[in-house]
C-alpha cells in the first residue's frame, strides 16, 4: 500500500483507468467531469497512449467502440447530457459484445438542466437509454477512494464479461477531493481477446467481424438469448452492496453514492434519539442487490428511498421488497442535496407513525 | 474530534484554495478529510464556498451540515452560512470586507480586517491566510507545522520562495 | 493451366446480395485487388456502415468492424489509434457519410487520421429504398423528392470532395467513377494510392467513387451508366482535389 494522496474524484476515475492499463481515453468536454480529460490528455502523452479529444460525444462512444473492437482497454466518461448523446453506441457496443468502461458524472436534467450534482441518470444508466434487450453493470462509488477501487474494477467486470461497464457518481463525487491509497500493483483481470478482437489477421486465421447486426429473426433472437445468460452470470456473480447497521434495524434507509454517506450521520443522529437506522447501500446499481431487501422486509417498520432525483431507484427497492413493506421516498432535485437535517426528519416521522 | 469547516467569498480571493490548504495539511496529520468545492459558473465573480472536514474518525458527508467553523471574505457569505454554525461555534470574518456583524449571539466572532492587512503586508492574496492563522489558534484543527507542509505540497515550485512570508501572515493572524 | 482470372483473396466466397447491376460489387472487388495487391489483408481492418453495404464484413476477408449509421470514421479512428501499425478502412455510403456522419468524416479528416475512407455516392439512399441523399442532384426525383430535388425546399447537393480538400489533415482527396473500363481502371489506381499515403503515415485519405443505383435511379443498368455520365459528372467533376503528387 502507498501513501494516501489528496486527489480530486475526477482524477482518481482517470489515475485508475491508467493504473487498469487503459491507454485509450476518448471525449467531449462536459462539465462536471472535464477534469478526467484533463488528467488524460497530460499522462496520455507521457506514457505514449491515446487522448483524442472527439469532435462530439457520439464520435467519441464510437472510437471507444473502434478501439474496444481492436481489443485494447479504451474508455470514455462525460456527464448526463453528453451520456444521452452516447446512447446509441452504448447499445452498439453491448450488442456486439464490447468491452469498454463508461463514466457518467451526474448532473441535473432534463435538457440541458444544470451542472449541479444530482442521481437522476439512474433509469438511463441501468434500466437502458439505448435502444434494445441490453444490460450494463453500474457501479456507484461513494468515495474518492471507492471510485478508484470501482474503476479498476469496471475494466475487469469489462473484460471478463465482453460487455460494457458503467461507473456512475454524482457530480459532488467527481469534484471532491479525498485521500486515497493506490495499491502498488492492481488486481488485473487478463482476458484473452484473440478469439474475437478485430486487429488484423496477419493471414494466420479466418477473419474476424464485430457485428451487433443480425438480419434472421432466429439468429438474433439466439443473439438476445446469449446475451440474458451473460447477463444472468454477471447478475449471480457481481451483485455488490453494503449493509450498515441493519441488524435489529427499526427503519431501513437505503442510498447510494454521496448521499448514503449523508445517511450514515442520520444514523448517528437517530441513535441518539432511540432510532434504530440501518443503511442499504447498492454498490452496483444494476445488477441490483434485491436479496438485501428481502432479506430485511418482513423486520422492519419500513423503509426509506432516499435520492438526488424524483425517485428512479425506489422502483428496484419496491420491486425488491415486494409489497411486503412500504417503501417511502424523499428526494431533491436541480442540484439541491437531501440534507442531514431534511433524512433526519423524514426517519422521526416514520419512527413517530402507527 | 470532527472539524467541519465552510470557507466562503467571492470567487477569486482564494476560497478554494485555502480549503485545500487546510484538507492537505490534515492529511499530513494522518486525518480523515474530505473537500468538497461549490462548482460550476457561480464561481467566476459569484460567491465560492468550500466544505473541509478534518476528523479522527471516518469522515460521512462531505456536505457540512453542522459546521465547528466558518470562514467569510464577503457579506453574503455571513448570511447564507452563520445559520450552520453549531452553538459555540466559530466565525473567522475579514472587517475589511463584511461590515454587518454576525445575527448570533452564541458562536464565537472573530472580525479580522485581513484584506486591509495583507495590504499592510504588501500582498493582497494574503488576506485568506491571515484568517486561516486564526482558525489553526483558535479551533486546532491542524498544527502550523502541517499547515507549512500542506503549501510546500499545494503550492507549485516557483512560489515556494513566498511560503515563509506566507507563514508569517499566518503567525499576524493568529496573533490579531 | 494459366489462370487468367480469379477472385481476390481479400474477397470471401459469399455471393453479394446487391442487386442486378449494382456497382457496390464492382468497388467490392477493386478495394479487395488493392489489399492483395499491397499485401494487407491480414493488416488490414475494415468499417463496414450502415446502408446497402452494412454486411460488407461478410464479403471482405480481412477483419471487419461494423459501425452504426455515420460513425465509421470514428469508430476507425478508435481501431487507427490502437492499431498504429495496421491499416484501416471505411466503406461508406453518401447517406452515412456526407448527410448524418458528416461531423465524423470532416473531422477524421481534419484530425488527419491515417485511414482511408471508400465513399460511394450514387445521389440516393438504396436501402431504405430511394429517399433524397445529401449527394442527390437538383431536379432529381426520389422518394421523398417526388417533384424532383429542388433547392429552395431541399438545398443543394454536397460536393465532399471539394469539401475534404480544403481540411489540411486531409492528404489524398480524388474523385473516380466506375462507368467505364478506363475509369474503373483509374479508380482502383486511386484506392491504391489511397491506402499507399496510409501505409506511408502522410494523413486522411478518400476515394469518391460515382455510382451507380438502378434499382432506386428507375433505370436499367446501361441507363443507369449515361445517367450518370450525362448528370452526375457534371455536378460531380473527376479528378484529383488533394495529393496527386504526393510520393508514397
Amino acid at each position: 500500500m502507498g501513501e494516501r494522496i489528496l486527489m480530486k474524484g475526477n482524477e482518481v476515475i482517470a489515475e485508475a483507468a491508467l493504473r487498469a492499463g487503459c491507454r485509450h481515453y476518448f471525449g467531449y468536454p462536459i462539465t462536471p467531469q472535464t477534469e478526467v480529460a484533463h488528467y488524460m490528455a497530460k499522462k496520455m502523452e507521457q506514457l505514449g497512449g491515446t487522448f483524442v479529444q472527439a469532435e462530439s460525444e457520439l464520435a467519441a462512444i464510437n472510437m471507444v467502440y473502434g478501439a474496444a473492437s481492436a481489443g485494447v482497454r479504451a474508455m470514455t466518461s462525460s456527464s448526463s447530457p453528453g451520456i444521452s448523446l452516447k446512447q446509441e453506441g452504448i447499445s452498439y457496443s453491448a450488442g456486439s459484445e464490447l468491452p469498454m468502461v463508461i463514466i457518467d458524472i451526474v448532473r441535473c436534467g432534463p435538457g440541458l438542466g444544470g451542472i449541479l450534482p444530482a442521481q437522476c441518470d439512474y433509469f438511463q444508466m441501468v434500466k437502458g437509454g439505448g435502444h434494445g434487450d441490453y444490460r450494463l453493470p453500474v457501479l456507484a462509488p461513494c468515495s474518492v477512494q471507492e471510485m478508484y477501487e470501482l474503476v479498476v474494477e469496471a475494466f475487469n467486470i469489462a473484460d471478463k464479461y465482453r460487455n460494457p461497464v458503467v461507473v456512475m457518481g454524482d457530480g459532488y463525487l467527481g469534484q471532491m477531493m479525498e485521500a486515497v491509497t493506490f495499491r502498488d500493483e492492481e488486481p488485473i483481470y487478463k482476458a484473452d481477446k484473440s478469439g474475437w478482437a478485430a486487429c488484423g489477421s496477419k493471414m494466420e486465421r479466418p477473419h474476424h467481424t464485430i457485428t451487433s447486426i443480425y438480419i434472421e429473426a432466429d439468429v438474433l433472437e439466439a443473439h438476445n438469448q446469449k446475451l440474458q445468460k451473460k447477463y444472468a452470470e454477471i447478475k449471480a456473480n457481481e451483485t455488490r452492496v453494503e449493509e450498515f447497521n441493519c441488524e435489529g434495524a427499526d427503519i431501513i434507509v437505503t442510498a447510494y453514492g454521496t448521499i448514503s454517506r449523508i445517511v450514515k450521520n442520520v444514523i448517528k443522529d437517530a441513535e441518539k434519539e432511540g432510532i434504530k437506522v440501518g443503511l442499504i447501500r447498492p454498490i452496483t446499481l444494476w445488477p441490483f442487490p434485491s436479496e438485501s431487501y428481502a432479506k430485511y422486509a418482513d423486520k422492519v417498520k419500513s423503509f426509506l428511498c432516499v435520492e438526488m432525483s424524483s425517485g428512479q431507484m425506489i422502483e428496484d427497492v419496491k420491486l425488491a421488497v415486494n409489497g411486503r413493506n412500504e417503501v417511502k421516498f424523499y428526494g431533491r432535485t436541480g442540484g439541491n442535496v437531501p440534507s442531514q437535517n431534511e433524512i433526519l426528519e423524514q426517519v422521526r416521522a416514520i419512527a413517530a407513525a402507527k | 474530534m470532527m472539524h467541519e469547516i465552510i470557507l466562503a467569498g467571492f470567487g477569486g480571493q482564494g476560497i478554494l484554495s485555502m480549503g485545500k490548504f487546510i484538507a492537505m495539511a490534515g492529511l499530513e496529520e494522518g486525518k480523515n478529510i474530505s473537500w468538497l468545492p461549490s462548482y460550476g459558473p457561480e464561481m467566476r465573480g459569484g460567491t465560492a464556498n468550500c466544505n473541509v472536514i478534518v476528523a479522527d474518525e471516518e469522515v460521512g458527508s462531505p456536505i457540512v451540515n453542522k459546521a465547528t467553523a466558518i470562514i467569510v471574505m464577503n457579506q453574503p457569505s455571513l448570511e447564507k452560512f452563520e445559520h450552520y454554525l453549531v452553538p459555540g461555534g466559530v466565525v473567522i470574518l475579514d472587517s475589511s470586507l463584511v461590515p454587518v456583524m454576525p445575527k448570533r449571539d452564541d458562536v464565537e466572532v472573530y472580525a479580522i480586517p485581513a484584506t486591509k492587512m495583507a495590504y499592510d503586508l504588501g500582498n493582497a492574496t494574503f488576506a485568506g491566510i491571515i484568517l486561516l492563522g486564526k482558525l489553526l489558534e483558535v479551533t486546532g484543527v491542524v498544527t502550523r507545522e502541517s499547515f507549512e507542509k500542506a503549501l510546500y505540497k499545494i503550492l507549485p515550485q516557483k512560489k515556494h520562495g513566498m511560503i515563509p512570508e506566507e507563514m508569517a501572515a499566518l503567525e499576524k493572524g493568529a496573533k490579531y | 493451366m494459366a489462370i487468367v482470372f480469379q477472385k481476390p483473396h481479400a474477397l470471401t466466397d459469399k455471393p453479394f446480395h446487391y442487386c442486378p447491376g449494382c456497382t457496390h460489387g464492382l468497388i467490392h472487388r477493386l478495394v479487395a485487388e488493392v489489399l492483395d495487391e499491397l499485401g494487407i489483408e491480414g493488416t488490414t481492418v475494415g468499417v463496414a456502415s450502415v446502408g446497402c453495404t452494412y454486411n460488407s464484413y461478410e464479403y471482405f476477408n480481412c477483419d471487419m468492424v461494423q459501425a452504426a449509421h455515420g460513425r465509421a470514421p470514428a469508430v476507425a479512428t478508435g481501431l487507427r489509434r490502437s492499431l498504429p501499425d495496421r491499416q484501416v478502412f471505411t466503406y461508406q455510403g453518401d447517406g452515412d457519410l456526407a448527410a448524418i456522419g458528416t461531423a465524423e468524416i470532416v473531422h477524421a479528416a481534419t484530425r488527419g487520421e491515417k485511414i482511408t475512407t471508400i465513399f460511394v455516392n450514387n445521389a440516393i439512399y438504396g436501402m431504405t429504398s430511394g429517399q433524397m441523399a445529401p449527394t442527390t442532384l437538383v431536379g432529381q426525383v426520389t422518394t421523398t423528392t417526388p417533384f424532383g430535388r429542388k433547392p429552395e425546399l431541399h438545398g443543394y447537393p454536397i460536393r465532399v470532395c471539394e469539401m475534404l480538400s480544403t481540411l489540411e489533415g486531409a492528404a489524398f482527396v480524388e474523385r473516380v467513377a466506375v462507368n467505364n473500363v478506363v475509369n474503373v481502371k483509374k479508380a482502383k489506381a486511386a484506392i491504391k494510392k489511397a491506402f499507399k499515403v496510409q501505409m506511408a503515415g502522410k494523413g486522411f485519405s478518400i476515394v469518391e467513387v460515382l455510382s451507380i443505383c438502378p434499382t432506386n435511379w428507375g433505370m436499367n443498368p446501361q441507363k443507369s451508366l449515361e445517367w450518370l455520365e450525362q448528370n452526375m459528372m457534371e455536378h460531380y467533376p473527376l479528378g484529383n482535389f488533394k495529393g496527386k503528387d504526393l510520393e508514397v
